[in-house]
Parts: C-alpha cells; structure tokens; sequence
C-alpha cells in the first residue's frame, strides 16, 4: 500500500499527463464529468457521482467505423482503426468500475468487438473508495464493493483526508505505479488502521441509504409473468417522455445504432449510442413490434433486471448508480420498479 | 490474397460484386454475389443471413436463398420495401456492394437427415427456405419425402419461379403444392390462403415442418399444424425484427433473452412459446 499527500497531486496529474492521456471528474458550469485534464482544470473528487459514466471512453458516444467512397459502381472501403493513446482514468466510483465488467460481457464475448477491445485494453482504471455515497446510491444491492477495493480497477485509492492511499492490483497499474513513484510514500500500519476504519464508516453509510433496503429477490415470476405485468409497465411509462436520458447517462445501457454518413458518393461510417426508449429502435418494414411506450419501457427493464441476468449467470445489468434516479425528468428510475415489481405498494 | 479480416472488427464489410441480378417479380429481385475474386463471399449454412450495406444508403439484413452446396456465389432475393432495398433494385451487375456475415443460426440440416420434410412458405418467405430446399435436393438421398408448400398474393408474386414450377416437381420424391390468395386469370393452382391450404393438404403429423413468411401467415400455419397433430418440437420457423449490428450486441432484435440475430432466425415452435410475445 502507498500513500500519497494531495498537496502532490498537481505534479501527479502533471507526471502522468506526459506519459498518458489523462481523465479525471473535471467541473464546468456544475456539471462533473470524466473528461481530458489540462492544468488549470477544476478537478472534484468530492462529489461521488459524475453526471454521465465513463463508459464513452471505451465506448464513445459515436465513433468512425469505416471511411467509403462509392462512384460509378465502385465501392472503395477503407477501415478506420479506433484512435486514441494509452490513458489514465482516476477517481472511478466502484458501481462505475464494475459497469465495465457488465460493458465486457456484451462486447468482449466472441464475435470481440475490437473497437471496444482497444479503447478498453488501454485504459488504466484507478478507482476511489465512496466516503461520502449519495441519496440515490444503492450499489450495495448489485453486490459492488464500495469500501473495499473493486474488481477490476488496476489501482484501487482511497480519499484520507490530506491524502490518498493507493493499492495497484494489476500489472498495468503496476506499470503506472513504477512511473510516478517518486510521488508516493510506503503506508505505515497507522494508515492501514485508519483505511480499516474509513472502510467501517463507509459500510456503515451505505447501510443508512434510504434505498439499501432494495430486495431483488422479491421479483418473483418468470420472464413471462413478470412481462406480462401490464398494469405496473402502465404506471410508470404513461409519465414516461421517452427523452432517453436513463440510457445515455447509465453506465451499463449498451445499445447503439450504426448509420452512414450520407456525403453525395462519399462518406462515412459510424456508429453511436441509441436507446430502446424511442420509437423507430425497433421500425421495420412490416410493422413495429413495440408500438407503444409502455413496451419501450418495458424492455428497458425487464432487460437490466431479467434478460441480462438470464444470460449472465444471474448478474443484473444495474450497478446502483442511482443516475436515473438521479436525472429522469420525471422520476421514473429503476428502484421505484424494482420495489413495484417486488410487490411494494410504493408512491410514483 | 490481401485479405486483412483476421483483424477486422465483425462490423466491417468486405467488398463484393453484383454478378447478376435476375428480376422475380414486380418487387422481389434475386442478385448473385461474389467477393473481390468472382468467388463466394463466404461459407454459410442454410437459414442464415448477410449484411449488405451500400454506403452511404445504408445496411440492411437478408436470408441468403442459394445452397450452402453452391461454391461460386451466394444469392439473396429482395423485396423492394424501403431505403436499402430500394436503392439495391436499382443496381445493375457489375455494380459493388458491401457485405458481411454469415449471421445467425441455421435450419439444423443434421437433425432432419432420414425425416420426411415439409416446406411452407409465403411470399418472400420462400428465401431463406430455397436455401435448404436446395441443400436437401444436393444431397437428396440423406432426406425423406419432401412436400413444398408455396402461396403467394397473385401467380405474379411468386418468387424462384424455374425452381417451383420446374426444377423441384422433377426431383424424385418431391412434390410442389402451390397457392395464390384469390381466383386469378391464367391459374389452375389452388386458391386460398396458405394455412388454410395446408390444412386441405393433410400431412401425416410425424413429418417436419420448416416454415417461413409474413408474420401473419406464420402464425396461422403454426395453428394449422397444431390442428392436424403436429408437436411444437416437428416445427421450425424464422422471426424477422429490425437488425443492426447482427452479432447479438447492438440490442435491438430481442425477443425476451434471445437474440433474433445470434440465437435465430431459425427458432424451433417449442423454443418461441417460451418468449414473451412481442415480436
Ligand atoms: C433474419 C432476417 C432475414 C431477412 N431476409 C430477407 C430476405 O431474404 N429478403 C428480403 O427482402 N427481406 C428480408 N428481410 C427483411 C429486410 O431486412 C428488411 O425488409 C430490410 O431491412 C428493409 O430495409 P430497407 O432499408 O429497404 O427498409 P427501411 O428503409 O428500413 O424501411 C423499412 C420501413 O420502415 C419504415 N421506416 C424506416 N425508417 C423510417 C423513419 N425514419 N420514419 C418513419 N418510417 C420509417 C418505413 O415504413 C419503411 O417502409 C429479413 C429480415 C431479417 C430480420
Ligand atoms: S429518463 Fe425518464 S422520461 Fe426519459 S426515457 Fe428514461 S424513464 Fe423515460
Ligand atoms: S439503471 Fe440507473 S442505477 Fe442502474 S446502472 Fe443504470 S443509471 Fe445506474
Ligand atoms: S441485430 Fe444487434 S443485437 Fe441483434
């Protein structure tokens, strides 16, 4: 274990900088997101969740594909390799690094999407215990780890106070360790004591969360039954304004759209995040087999909280993030369903 | 051969050429593809699929329609229906074209060897079917009798008209059953819709059935043949929904836990009942 003073964290940012391509929760106009570091940057470590995830830097919000250039019936093709240096995510929540692992089950399984495969293999992801967890957290329900440290993450830190300490468990972050170690300093027992107790009073806040309690197991039923509880999609999605903000902002949504680039005869060809939230997702031809918003949502859910888990060894595709309890314009988010679901009488 | 796919993204094309494109009827046009080199683009099974995309109109997702057994091309026959498909009757031989796949699963050929067959199909739905078709007809003594239900709107809307009215009635132990939906100058086929013809047919229920067509007549087919004592595991069919990515990733052809792309097209009945019915 390491230990590093905050006064040396400009000069940290700065060492890393020079080797790597760093992001780290920057502020501008209120708003906190993973974003490049420049000196001079307003860095918050503070605040616990970033409005979106950081799941553009493996899997950008849109991304180029293939370059063409089609004229008189010949089609010329010419692929586009993903672009982007090695870099340094710091200050990842632990619901976020575990999105990751959800974001891999998807993209990593064979046919590999090699897109994601690089931006993902370059990454070195630091993350940072939750001393102060929000409202909205309810990681603790999706089995995340957010005292101790992640699976995942290749170092994993912890906010003392005046310092961090620092755990590399990987080679990667070993890597990084040995470039900017003459920042840090070897933890005395003293500091694994305190780390011990942040860890208690971290679990202990977690336990006083208002959605703690979340009990998935109460979701009874089988994909059809839980489907065909009609009355309870109704409530919710008749609010619903299918402006797709929950998937844009969820670390875990992973559907996207591949479009051209309409030029005349040249172009190109990308693809981008989309959302089972708006109506032509699912446009075709001979009709639309979710017409209604209702479905829309519908499959949003039963896919976080059924259909992953089906195809995942039982794994939910929600971390607890609690961004769509967060930013849902209308207060619609995943733990009022999921107490709904679970046979609660709770208030919309 | 500069051939670079080993390192390629599942997305990414590869460039191939219009061969030929032969004119089924007034929508439906069938188009001979090769790769780069005048050979086929790659291996498949029958009942899946290729990704043509014609940058900058788009991509869109076809059964292949040739046999797997046909080494020089594959074919897809095309229903003119939007933006892809209307640009690509536009086309002529000799015009390139992206394409990529094979994608999703097949009809399972294996387990059908020795078994009596029967082919329905409705409109356009006959081309992911003549693929298998074909296939049983390349290695006809491995298969059992095989009867082909085929109905369209009008006689002019039937697709693969050499192989239904000439080819397939000549190969031994193979009968072509033909119908169109209503009385029509110039037939002396059947007239009436395809599920209702079926039942007119009376097959003995220990046959397997391969089904495919719009979504409205699979589903009163599958009726049909409940009726006439077929179980769910004799029944195949395909379920069609909007496709991107074709590789299980994009989230768009869900039905319940499956995939239409990677864990379909081709769905055995008693694998359908268990999703939810929104497709
Ligand atoms: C497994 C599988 C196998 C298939 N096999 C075949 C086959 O062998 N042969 C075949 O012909 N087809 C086949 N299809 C169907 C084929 O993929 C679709 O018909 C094709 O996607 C149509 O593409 P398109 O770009 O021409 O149509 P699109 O342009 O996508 O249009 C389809 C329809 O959607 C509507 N639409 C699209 N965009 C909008 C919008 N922005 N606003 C409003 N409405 C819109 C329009 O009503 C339009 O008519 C298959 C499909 C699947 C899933
Ligand atoms: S953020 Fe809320 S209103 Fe918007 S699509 Fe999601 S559930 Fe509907
Ligand atoms: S569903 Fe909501 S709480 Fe769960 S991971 Fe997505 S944004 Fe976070
Ligand atoms: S087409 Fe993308 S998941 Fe099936």
């Amino acid at each position: 274990m390491k230990k590093i003073l905050k006064t040396k964290l400009p000069e940290l940012w700065q060492k890393i900088d020079a080797d790597f391509d760093l992001f780290l929760p920057i502020e501008k106009n209120k708003t906190l997101n993973f974003s490049l570091w420049k000196e001079g940057e307003k860095v918050n470590l503070d605040r616990v969740r970033t409005n979106a995830s950081p799941k553009h830097l493996v899997f950008p919000q849109t991304e180029t594909y293939l370059k063409f250039k089609n004229e008189n019936k010949k089609l010329s093709l010419e692929v586009v390799e993903a672009e982007g240096d090695e870099y340094v995510l710091f200050g990842v929540r632990p619901c976020d690094v575990k999105s990751f692992k959800l974001l891999d089950n998807i993209f990593l399984r064979d046919p590999v999407d090699t897109y994601y495969k690089v931006h993902r293999d370059r990454g070195i992801i630091i993350s940072l215990g939750c001393s102060n967890p929000e409202d909205t957290c309810f990681c603790t329900s999706f089995g995340v780890e957010a005292a101790s440290a992640p699976e995942g993450a290749d170092i994993a830190a912890w906010d003392m106070g005046d310092s961090f300490l620092w755990k590399t468990q990987s080679e990667k972050g070993q890597k990084l360790m040995e470039s900017v170690e003459e920042f840090f300093t070897d933890a005395h027992e003293k500091d694994l004591k305190t780390l011990e107790h942040e860890k208690d009073n971290i679990r202990e806040k977690l336990k006083e969360l208002p959605f703690s309690n979340i009990d998935l197991s109460k979701i009874k039923g089988t994909q059809q039954e839980i489907f065909d509880q009609e009355e309870i999609w109704n409530e919710f999605s008749e609010k619903c304004l299918a402006c797709g903000t929950c998937s844009y902002l969820c670390p875990t949504c992973h559907c996207y759209d591949l479009c051209d680039y309409k030029g005349s005869n040249k172009g190109e060809k990308f693809r981008c995040w989309d959302s089972c939230m708006s109506s032509d997702f699912t446009l075709m031809a001979h009709g639309n087999p979710r017409t209604s918003q209702m479905q829309r949502l519908r499959q949003r859910f039963m896919h976080k909280l059924v259909y992953y888990p089906k195809n995942h060894e039982g794994v939910y595709s929600c971390v607890g993030c609690g961004r769509c309890a967060d930013r849902c314009p209308v207060h619609i988010d995943i733990v009022k369903i999921i107490k709904k679901l679970g046979g609660e009488k709770n208030e919309l | 051969m500069s051939c670079s796919c080993h390192d390629q993204d599942p997305l990414i094309p590869q460039i191939a050429v219009i061969k030929e494109v032969r004119v089924d009827t007034h929508d439906v046009t069938t188009f001979k593809i090769v790769d780069n080199f005048g050979k086929k683009p790659f291996e498949f099974l029958p009942g899946q699929c290729a990704m043509i995309s014609i940058p900058p109109i788009g991509e869109a997702i076809f059964s292949i329609t040739s046999s797997p057994s046909q080494e020089e091309f594959i074919e897809c026959s095309i229903k003119k229906c939007g933006t892809v498909t209307d640009y690509l009757h536009q086309l002529e031989a000799g015009s390139e074209i992206g394409v990529r796949g094979p994608y999703g699963n097949n009809f399972p050929v294996e387990e059908l060897k020795n078994k009596d067959l029967v082919f329905i199909g409705g409109g356009i739905g006959l081309a992911p079917l003549r693929s298998v078709i074909n296939y049983v007809m390349d290695n006809r003594d491995d298969f059992g009798k095989v009867d082909i239900v085929y109905g369209a709107r009008t006689p002019g809307d039937l697709v693969h008209s050499k192989d239904i009215f000439d080819v397939w009635p000549k190969e031994k132990d193979t009968t072509v059953h033909l119908t169109v939906d209503s009385l029509s100058e110039n037939w002396d086929g059947n007239v009436g819709f395809v599920p209702n013809y079926v039942k007119t047919l009376g097959f003995d229920s220990n046959k397997i059935a391969l089904v495919c067509g719009p979504p409205i007549m699979i589903k009163y087919t599958l009726q049909a043949l409940e009726e006439m004592g077929f179980k769910k595991d004799q029944v195949y069919t395909t379920l069609e929904l909007k496709m991107k990515c074709g590789i299980g990733k994009c989230g768009r052809c869900n039905i319940g836990d499956k995939y239409v792309c990677k864990d379909g097209p081709v769905f055995r009945c008693d694998e359908i009942t268990e999703l939810p019915n929104e497709y």
